[in-house]
């Protein structure tokens, strides 16, 4: 990491942490709120003709984490690049 | 020739041998034991053939691939390494007895990936090391904290391996006919051919190959079960319907008198048994014969809806209090575990950057969502056609898939009442392992399909029983012998043991299997809270907090683990219950435990050696010295600038 200053390096791991914390947040509401203690409230609200609660455990929340790890892997390649980190191979 | 036209192809081809089967079956009446033999040979003969082509000395390519395995194939290689024959042939089944409770293992089996791509996947890549102990060894310095994770990792991957190996044989006894114990071993040739001529790389592209036929025998039935019913060959999008007219079935079935006079029947047989049981004076076999009875009959006798006034059935009804804190802290425990199997994370060391580990991951879970997010539709669909096509007909006239598989023992029918119709409380299900493994009679497919579905189940244990297998013995070889025993080894020496031990140990998984211990399938469960528990928190405290000092991890890691054990064996075996919590969520406490140790173990002793700290903040950057200012294709990027 020879080239890059120390503020730098502060500054490419705070973006790192925020987003890590973001992605976080939403899979911990998804889980455990949404298709976990909401979900029997929930089923009073129909989706596709699912009861939305059980929609969301049973696919909801299986296709927001693979879009939330798609997400953080663009934005992460994206940020090494604007540090200009590109690695070989 | 690309990797990509090589895939595709060879998928090309085996949809179309599939397809020429199909006519042989149809012109010349090909027999069912001959159509098992052929997709067993098959699919075997193109992984021994793979791990041939692929065959390697080098020890870069046998640990680790060379680490030149592309995103995409190192997400498929994951996603058949991930999906085991548990996941392939039980998982809907469960989903289709336990309703909305089953649904922890779909969100915790897909959500563990995230903390996964967040916490540890691109660091342990650009940490760059063959094993897991490998990161434990050099992030906590000495033999010792990697000795505890070598223990761990075998201890996880072990009964893994044993649960793989028994699926092997129950797939091949059960489609051939071949005695279990021989089938198990057949199977293992498929196994060890790929891991001791190539290691990881014949391997990876042996569970790349795997992927493919999973994937494509498990979607083809429901799918086309979906076309049939709805005209909509998407499954996950037609299922919502089906799901309430179950509901809707299931609270008639509740009310219906005939269903009620069944039901009482049954709950007379478990009393009974029960009464039995209570009387005394008989023999421990006799009394696990009556206590088997009683639980068979009193699951009969349980109505579908809660009530006879519930507004839906106990298929989709929430649960709530000690129902609910189970569920979640379930949820919690396959997705730590998920984030903490050896075998698993080995895998993201194989990609050529962290920029393809990070994509990779993304890859991996679509790769897995397939399978995951249409098993809850299998569920239903098994469930509707259960309820609307064998419900209310007559035993003398049961659908052609009933007669079919009623001579394997996964299910029965038995007229309780005497009627002469079949009521939903006469179905009797021994293993909903039936689920998955009748749905291609069920849809009216020809023989050729169940086939098919053989050879993806077979794929799935065999290709999750290649990177255990390659973990434990890498554990044993690199870790323990190279790394603690005898650092001097030469290259030859240590690729020859690793060998030989790929052999013994899947040997001893096979004969372990022939037993037929019946608590296998739960230890595997216990694996991801020991997973869990072990190395989740040692590994994440050690990339995101640079004060985690040796003594700390190991103290966590054992505490973490002893915590774990000890519940998971008290409330298995001796009843000791902490908020009702059942035993295979027992991370719920150990992965605390684990966490807090090693913070305050760790603040209590002194700071990590300088060199480890930096080895923290090299992790964290990648590739140390490869920052440039300006791009090939010539656009100026600006350096820092967000």
């Amino acid at each position: 990491m020879a080239d890059l200053t120390e503020e730098q390096k502060k500054s490419y791991w705070h973006y790192n942490v925020t987003l890590t914390t973001v992605l976080l947040v939403i899979w911990f509401v998804v889980t455990y709120l949404i298709s976990g203690l909401w979900a029997g409230w929930l089923n009073q609200f129909s989706f596709l003709g699912f009861p939305l609660g059980y929609y969301m455990a049973a696919q909801g929340s299986l296709a927001i984490f693979v879009i939330e790890i798609a997400v953080y892997a663009y934005l992460m390649n994206k940020h090494d690049l604007n540090y200009g980190i590109r690695e070989e191979g | 020739m690309s990797l990509a036209k090589i895939f595709g192809l060879y998928t090309i081809c085996f949809l179309g041998v599939t397809i020429l089967i199909g006519i042989a079956e149809q012109l010349f009446g090909l027999s069912p034991q001959w159509i098992g033999w052929i997709f067993m040979g098959l699919s075997l003969g193109i992984y021994v053939v793979i791990g041939i082509i692929t065959r390697t000395s080098n020890p870069d390519q046998y640990y680790v691939a060379g680490r030149g395995v592309p995103a995409v194939f190192n997400g498929m290689a994951t996603g058949s390494d991930w999906m085991s024959a548990a996941s392939f042939i039980s998982m809907a089944g469960a989903l289709s007895a336990q309703g909305f409770a089953g649904l922890a293992y779909v969100m915790g089996w897909t959500g563990g990936y995230l903390l996964l791509a967040v916490f540890l996947g691109p660091y342990l890549r650009q940490f760059g090391a063959y094993t897991i102990p490998d990161f434990l060894g050099a992030r906590y310095g000495g033999h010792f904290a990697r000795v505890i994770g070598v223990v761990a990792a075998i201890a996880c991957s072990f009964t893994y391996l044993i649960a793989q190996v028994t699926g092997v044989g129950l797939i091949v006894s059960r489609f051939i006919g071949l005695d279990f114990s021989i089938g198990v071993f057949v199977g293992l040739i498929g196994v060890l051919f790929c891991s001791v001529l190539g290691g990881m790389k014949s391997v990876t592209w042996t569970q790349v190959a795997q992927y493919i036929i999973l994937i494509v025998s498990y979607l083809v039935p429901v799918v086309y079960l979906s076309y049939q019913l709805f005209a909509i060959p998407v499954p996950e999008l037609t299922y919502g319907r089906l799901l309430q007219t179950n509901n809707t079935k299931a609270i008639e079935i509740t009310r219906d008198a005939k269903e009620k006079e069944t039901r009482a029947l049954w709950k007379k047989d478990a009393d009974e048994a029960n009464a039995k049981i209570k009387m005394g004076n008989l023999n421990d076999a006799e009394v696990d014969k009556l206590k088997a009875a009683a639980k068979l009959a009193s699951q009969q006798a349980t109505a579908p809806a809660a009530s006879d006034d519930a507004k839906i059935g106990r298929y989709l009804t929430v649960p709530s209090g000690v129902g609910m804190w189970n569920f979640l802290a379930l949820t919690f425990c396959l997705m730590v575990g998920t984030a903490g199997l050896p075998h698993i994370l080995t895998r993201y060391y194989t990609t050529p950057s962290v920029r393809e580990a990070r994509t990779s991951v993304a890859w991996s879970l679509f790769f897995i969502f397939l399978l995951y997010f249409t098993a809850p539709a299998y569920a239903a669909f098994a469930r509707f056609v259960i309820y609307a096509k064998l419900v209310g007909t007559q035993i003398a006239d049961l659908p052609r898939w009933i007669t079919l598989w009623q001579p394997a023992g996964l299910f029965d029918v038995i007229d309780k009442n005497g009627d002469g119709i079949v009521q939903w409380a006469d179905f009797v299900v021994k293993s909903t392992d039936f689920v998955v493994l009748s749905m291609p009679e069920v849809a009216g497919l020809p023989f050729v399909i169940t086939g098919l579905v053989m050879a993806g189940g077979l794929a799935a244990a065999l290709s999750t029983a290649d990177g255990l297998l390659l973990t434990i013995a890498n554990a044993f070889s690199h870790d323990l012998y190279y790394n603690v025993i005898d650092p001097k080894a030469s290259l030859t020496k240590r690729l020859t043991i690793t060998k030989i031990l790929l052999v013994v140990t899947a040997l001893v998984a096979a004969w372990v299997a022939t037993f037929r211990v019946a608590i296998i399938v739960e230890l595997v469960a216990w694996a991801f809270s020991l997973a869990g528990a072990s190395f989740f928190p040692a590994l994440v405290m050690g990339i995101w907090w640079k004060r985690a000092n040796k003594t700390g991890a190991c103290v966590g890691m054992i505490a973490g683990l002893a915590v774990t054990a000890y519940y998971m064996i008290g409330s298995r075996f001796y009843g000791v219950s902490w908020f009702g919590t059942q035993t295979i969520a027992s991370a719920a406490f150990g992965l605390p435990v684990g966490f807090i140790t090693i913070w305050i173990v760790s603040l209590m002793t002194e700071a990590p050696p300088q060199q480890v700290q930096d080895l923290v903040t090299s992790v964290r950057y990648p590739k140390s010295g490869q920052a440039v200012t300006g791009d090939p294709l010539g656009r100026d990027l600006p350096v820092g600038a967000h």
